[in-house]
């Protein structure tokens, strides 16, 4: 089967690297920083106004990718609950004591409470690691796009996205 | 409520409080929410068989939900033909497979 | 019967018949917005995901937002709705309306006719049975009754209905088993399907469903591989248990009554099926007859309430409640954002579609 996000779903690494909304290696080490995954030209453009610091740039025609300056990002993370395609993350590389964190955009019921322990899970849906859930919040008073922030070990950093759904309460 | 309500939604939120009725489906009594269709109580209730075919007496069921198809008909207080997916529940309604042409 | 006068009358209070109704009420012009249903909004009002598109079209608005508004202020507007009002024909006399029993004809000086589309079926053993739901079928049962139309579900058609019709069925707590795709690429946009993946939802492409199994109602799907030309390949059979199989292959311009008018059409597969031809106004072929949003061609809604927008400054230019000039400067900001909305891969075909139909229309003498 062919590579790529139009054949399974999930962004190649080619894609990923051209992608120009993906931060720098060396911007990830440095802090926390948004991770825009729009690796196709699509008709969008709310995360360039969600940006305070002005740092997502879509432009005209609005199906441009999103271009982060990842100079001007400082990973507020206003931008992940304004992408409709629930594209965009923070990443924290940064955090020191061999760990990560990650924000993601979160749509479904039960939510994790602060302090719990979650599955982390990569692109494919699949369990990466066990996390702990720093922070759920809503931003700007949309309630049905939580913004969830989890810790785990630093070096599957790069396979995290997001976490395994959590069965609901009998 | 059985299974297949949903209570809660993530962007929905809990579900509103509506006034309970109740329609009867072949005299069976069917808990419904005031406002929704004879469909979704039907469906909610786990009931999926509308109607059956004139010829081969096949079972047939909701299908479009937005009252193109004919899928969905049922006889709703001794009427046939009567659309479910875009008709109100309504307390005490009468709800019956439609067998063929009735 | 009665018969009715009225200056401007629109045929559906979906995204594109609202905006009609709007912008034609913005320069004075009377409008009466016809609808079916009890409720205006078209497909609008069970989405409820976040739009894409740009400020203007409400993007990051949730869809039943974005009907709440587009109602509210066609509402505030002055305009005439009648809802539970099917609009059954277009005759010399006028149109023919049918509202709780009784029967109007409407002679309207000029008519936006924007009855959206629907969904295409699927035919295969089993697909008659209970539980083979189409996905706006499935959409309107979560997302406005609350229920779900069962706990195991496979999708079939990975196009942006599939996709998002897929995951709303997740937050509404049922599990889907797969999503089903013909062809070796996915149809909608990749960040629908990425959501999906992350949920751990198998998307299968060069798939089909050769059976929906069960005895009076699904109880399980039998996919297949396809080839290239989308058959199933002998042998590469397997079932999965589920309940409910969703219908979502694709939808077609709903154009009876434009067919019925004597509008002229063409076929074009970008915009599934046959489409009226229209001009820069979206003025079909007949005088005064105007067509706007999915009936149009199969589309999103930002660019459905574009194509409203040029009908309804049209229709109501045409009547003489605003000048050609700033009607002209309007309808192209319009088209401008139109290209807009229609470039990239995903809709460059769409705006070289929109082009030959254009150049496909008759002039007139």
């Amino acid at each position: 089967m062919k590579e790529g996000i139009a054949y399974s779903g999930v962004p190649s690494e080619e894609e990923l690297a051209a992608c120009p909304g993906v931060p720098s290696r060396a911007r990830m080490a440095r802090g926390a920083v948004a991770y825009i995954e729009c690796v196709q030209c699509i008709p969008c453009n709310p995360c360039q106004q969600a940006c305070p610091q002005g740092a997502i740039t879509v432009g005209t025609p609005m199906t441009n990718m999103p271009v982060l300056d990842e100079n001007k990002c400082v990973g507020c993370g206003r931008c992940v609950s304004k992408c409709s395609g629930l594209a965009i993350t923070v990443i924290n590389k940064a955090c020191g004591g061999g760990l990560a964190t990650l924000d993601f955009p979160y749509e479904y019921l039960p939510l994790p409470k602060v302090g719990d322990t979650v599955e982390a899970a990569d692109r494919l849906g699949q369990a990466v690691c066990p996390a702990r859930v720093l922070a759920v919040r809503s931003d700007g008073g949309d309630e049905g796009t939580r913004v969830i922030r989890i810790e785990f070990p630093l070096d599957e950093a790069d396979r995290v996205r997001t976490i395994r759904r959590l069965k609901p309460e009998v | 409520m059985s299974d297949l309500s949903i209570k809660d939604h993530p962007v929905l939120g809990p579900a509103p409080v509506r006034r309970r009725v109740t329609v009867y489906y072949e005299g069976r009594p069917v808990e419904a929410a005031e406002g929704e269709t004879v469909a979704s109580a039907l469906t909610r209730a786990g009931i999926k068989v509308f109607r059956t075919t004139e010829k081969t007496g096949e079972p047939r069921g909701l299908y479009c939900g937005m009252g193109r198809c004919s899928d969905c008909m049922m006889v709703v207080d001794g009427e046939p033909n009567v659309r479910t997916c875009v008709t109100p529940v309504r307390d005490g309604m009468r709800v019956e497979i439609q067998h063929g042409l009735a | 019967m009665e018969l009715l006068e009225r200056e401007i009358v629109v045929i559906g209070a979906g995204p594109a018949g609202l905006c009609a109704a709007i912008e034609a009420r913005r320069t004075g012009a009377e409008v009466m917005l016809v609808d079916e249903n009890s409720r205006p909004g078209g497909q609008l009002f069970k989405q409820i995901h976040k739009f894409f598109g740009s400020s203007e079209h409400h993007a990051g608005t949730r869809g039943y937002d974005i009907a709440s508004e587009l109602c509210r202020q066609a509402d505030s507007m002055g305009t005439e709705m009648w809802l539970d009002t099917v609009a059954y024909g277009i005759f010399p006399e006028g149109v023919g309306l049918v509202k709780n029993g009784e029967n109007y004809i409407v002679k309207a000086k000029k008519i936006i006719v924007a009855a959206g589309g629907s969904e295409d079926p699927a035919a295969f053993k089993g697909s008659t049975l209970p539980g083979v739901i189409t996905a706006g079928a499935a959409q309107t049962l979560a997302n406005v009754d609350r229920v779900l139309p069962g706990k195991k579900i496979v999708v079939l058609g990975s196009g942006n209905v599939g996709l998002i019709a897929a995951y709303q069925l997740m937050q509404g707590g049922a599990e889907i088993m797969a999503v089903v795709e013909k062809k070796d690429h996915i149809g909608g946009y990749g960040v629908h399907a990425a959501k999906l993946r992350r949920a751990g939802v198998p998307i299968l492409t060069e798939s089909v469903v050769t059976e929906a199994v069960g005895k009076d109602s699904v109880e399980a799907v039998t996919i297949s591989a396809a080839d290239a030309e989308g058959r199933p390949v002998p042998g590469s059979e397997r079932t999965i248990e589920a309940d409910t199989l969703c219908i979502a292959v694709g939808m077609s311009p709903l154009t009876e009554l434009l067919w019925q008018a004597g509008a002229k059409f063409s076929y074009v597969q970008e915009l599934g099926g046959f489409v009226p031809l229209h001009d820069e106004h979206m003025m079909t072929t007949l005088d005064g007859l105007y067509a706007a949003g999915d009936v149009t061609g199969i589309e999103e809604a930002p660019i459905a309430m574009e194509e409203g927008n040029i009908a309804g400054i049209s229709a109501a230019c045409a009547c003489g409640h605003i000048g050609p000039d700033a009607a002209a400067w309007l309808c192209a900001a319009a088209q401008q954002r139109i290209r807009s909305l229609e470039s990239g891969s995903f809709g460059d075909n769409r705006w070289a579609a929109r082009h030959r139909l254009l150049d496909s229309m008759p002039r007139k003498e």
